[in-house]
């Protein structure tokens, strides 16, 4: 029999029991569908935090002590200025140079507090990590030399002290001491959970005093060019563990943090990927079932099309192209109403999704691969009945 | 259309069907049934044959077996000139599609189908192109006088149209051999009695040999052969196969089969299920036994008259 032929077969069996067809189908695009928006929330998600993290400006260089390692434990800092001068001979644009030194502390203003993050910080931070300021002016270089106690509030901190005022020229106090509001950040939103926004930035020399320190947390260097950002690090490491050889450094990029968040929330795509296709699975079980019935049913005609010289293959081709069909149409229809979703989702919700390629192809391909795996059993079963029994059938 | 080709072999035309010894046992819940019981029997191309005998007695086995749907657990079958044993499952369909139609007695058309593509269905499986397998189906269903229902659907034709559909199918690929189960088995006697007449016709025209099992007294009596059966075995067959089956008259004055003669046992392939208890009797022809032979058929055999009485009782 040819090919052409049997498709043809095999749709009238499914125009036959359009009902029957469609209840079947319904298991398939369920499944097809929620393999479909999962992944792409999953990686919507990861392009979003993706972009995050390259929000941070391009070309960011992480200086940090210890290892960037699960598992170990954090190392006290032996960096101080001095230090960050030497990373900046290295680069040999301290323009390029941002560091820092943070701890929590509780900021007030009149009656309100907020607890925030305090950052100590040159005046390259903008340049280096691409911030930008909704209200006022950020640090100069003569706020950092003279220690002077100015502060720039991260949106939250602002909205938080300063609900019905402008904050600007307003006094905040942090960890006792008053320093004077000269800007607000731009908001960044969340990333992983996380208030971007929840921060304070104050001249890492006034930090310092305050803390009673000489430390600086980080270094972070925004390199001139990608393609030697690796060689720079490597620079910037060897300089630092000359200068303290007791402690180790490490160095990352931003492609480096990129591939972590990159692994950890593929893991999480795939996990829900897995979790959508038991429901494609179950769906591929009912077709299954119902090509069983199918075969049971028709199992009078099959006694006959052996009768007149169907052939055993020619049977189970025809019954394999039945199941084949059901799953392909209903991965279709699975693959809009995915799509359809997933766009509703993205546009409507602040949970982020988006389509690729791979997603759809995988999901139809599975399909096609349940519809032909499901329907090899039954297939079989037909193509070797007894057609002196399959016509006595009633 | 002109008949199947039939092939000669040092004169003699060999038969389409040739069955030795030939049984069946069947195993049901550990118990072994033998529907069939040696039978041996000789289908000769052209030939006319009714199968008659009381229900159990093994004739649909038998006819099963003709037809290549089923293969023998003993003995040797020879279909086409193809021994069944030595066949594959594919090997089996594609014998059925060459060599056998096939008329059931519930028509079994594809429903939803129109008479022409159900008379194409076996070319299907021959890989005859559409449009081929369209006008060949086409000029099967003009044979059986339905012409001008081709695109019509079984639920939409009377049961004697449908039985002319079912015909035209295993008709279309040109077998050389037609078996009938109970054609007329379902149709008021009119209906039966025209699509007999078709059957007849089309084994005359054609040379296609037909083979019908029937419980109709009537219709087995204007079958040039009968085989009777009873418990598995043939207890009388009307001609020996070398007779030259076209020149026998069809039935005598009385409108009674001429030629109801109990196969000799020195004939091998006609052996009759009972041994050698038969007189061999000198017949040279069935044209010369027809004269020779006294008219009723129960003078000459009472098992056969007792099984025709079997048959007919079952069959009305």
């Amino acid at each position: 029999m040819r090919i052409a032929e049997a498709w043809r077969v095999a749709l009238d069996a499914l125009r036959a029991n359009r009902l029957r067809s469609a209840l079947t189908m319904l298991g398939v695009i369920i499944g097809v569908a929620s393999v479909v928006l999962l992944v792409a929330i999953g990686t919507g998600t990861k392009q979003k935090v993706e972009q995050q993290v390259e929000g941070l400006g391009s070309n960011l260089l992480l200086v940090v002590p210890g290892k960037i390692e699960v598992g170990t434990a954090p190392v006290v800092s032996p960096l101080t200025l001095k230090d960050v001068d030497a990373v900046s001979r290295v680069v040999g644009d301290p323009e390029r140079v941002a560091v820092t030194v943070a701890s929590g502390a509780t900021a007030r203003a009149g009656t309100r507090s907020d607890f925030t993050t305090v950052q100590g910080v040159l005046e390259t931070t903008p340049a280096v990590f691409t911030r930008s300021l909704a209200r006022g002016r950020y640090l100069t270089r003569t706020d950092v030399d003279t220690s002077r106690r100015v502060a720039v509030l991260g949106n939250s901190v602002a909205r938080a002290l300063f609900p019905d005022r402008d904050p600007l020229g307003q006094q905040v106090t942090l960890a006792g001491v008053r320093f004077r509001v000269i800007g607000v950040f731009t908001p960044l939103g969340q990333s992983l959970g996380v208030d971007r926004d929840d921060e304070v930035h104050v001249p890492v020399t006034a930090a310092q005093r305050l803390w009673g320190t000489q430390r600086v947390d980080g270094i972070a260097v925004k390199a001139p060019d990608r393609e030697r950002i690796d060689e720079l690090g490597e620079r910037i490491v060897a300089e630092l563990s000359r200068r303290h050889p007791d402690t180790e450094f490490s160095a990352v990029t931003q492609q480096q943090i990129l591939g972590v968040l990159g692994d950890i929330l593929g893991v999480l795509t795939g996990v829900l990927a897995a979790i959508a296709g038991i429901s494609l699975l179950v769906g591929g079980v009912g077709v299954s079932n119902i090509m069983l019935v199918s075969v049971r049913e028709r199992t009078r005609e099959i006694g006959l099309r052996k009768a007149v010289g169907a052939r055993p293959r020619d049977i189970g081709v025809q019954f394999l192209l039945e199941a084949v069909l059901l799953t392909s149409i209903g991965g279709l229809t699975g693959m809009a109403l995915g799509v359809g979703t997933a766009l509703v989702v993205d546009a409507l919700s602040p949970i982020p999704a988006a389509i690729t390629w791979w997603s759809l192809t995988l999901a139809f391909g599975v399909s096609a691969v349940v519809g032909i795996v499901f329907g090899v059993v039954p297939a079989q079963r037909a193509g070797r009945l007894d057609p002196v029994v399959a016509l006595r059938a009633e | 259309m002109t008949g199947p080709a039939v092939p000669v072999l040092d004169g003699e035309r060999v038969p389409a069907i040739e069955a030795v010894d030939v049984s069946r046992t069947y195993q049901l819940d550990g118990l072994s049934v033998e529907a069939l019981r040696g039978v041996s029997l000789t289908v000769a191309p052209g030939d006319y044959v009714a199968l008659v005998g009381p229900s159990g007695s093994g004739k649909s086995t038998l006819m099963h077996l003709l037809g290549g749907l089923d293969r023998p657990t003993g003995g040797r079958l020879v279909i086409g000139g193809r021994d069944v044993n030595a066949l594959s499952p594919p090997e089996m369909a594609t014998l059925r599609n060459e060599t056998i139609g096939f008329v059931f007695q519930a028509f079994h058309l594809l429903a939803r189908t129109s008479a022409v593509d159900n008379v194409a269905l076996p070319l299907v499986y021959r890989g005859v192109p559409a449009r081929q397998r369209r006008e060949r189906a086409a000029a099967m269903l003009g044979r059986v006088g339905l012409g001008h229902r081709l695109d019509h659907r079984p639920n939409q034709m009377s049961g004697g149209e449908q039985q002319r559909v079912a015909i035209a199918r295993a008709l279309v690929t040109e077998p050389t051999v037609l078996l009938a189960d109970e054609p007329t088995g379902n149709l008021d006697s009119v209906t039966g009695a025209a699509v007999l007449e078709l059957l007849e016709r089309l084994n005359a025209e054609s040379g296609v040999a037909l083979v019908m099992v029937t419980h109709d007294q009537e219709v087995a009596a204007r079958a040039r052969r009968r085989i009777t059966m009873r418990d598995g075995e043939v207890v009388a067959d009307s001609a020996t196969p070398r007779t030259p089956l076209h020149d026998r008259p069809l039935s005598d004055d009385n409108g009674r089969p001429a030629t109801l003669v109990p196969a000799p046992s020195a004939e091998p392939r006609s052996a009759s299920g009972r041994g050698p208890g038969h007189p061999p009797g000198g017949f040279g022809g069935a044209a010369g036994a027809a004269g020779r032979l006294p008219r009723s058929p129960a003078a000459t055999d009472p098992a056969v008259d007792a099984a025709d009485h079997a048959a007919g009782g079952s069959g009305s």
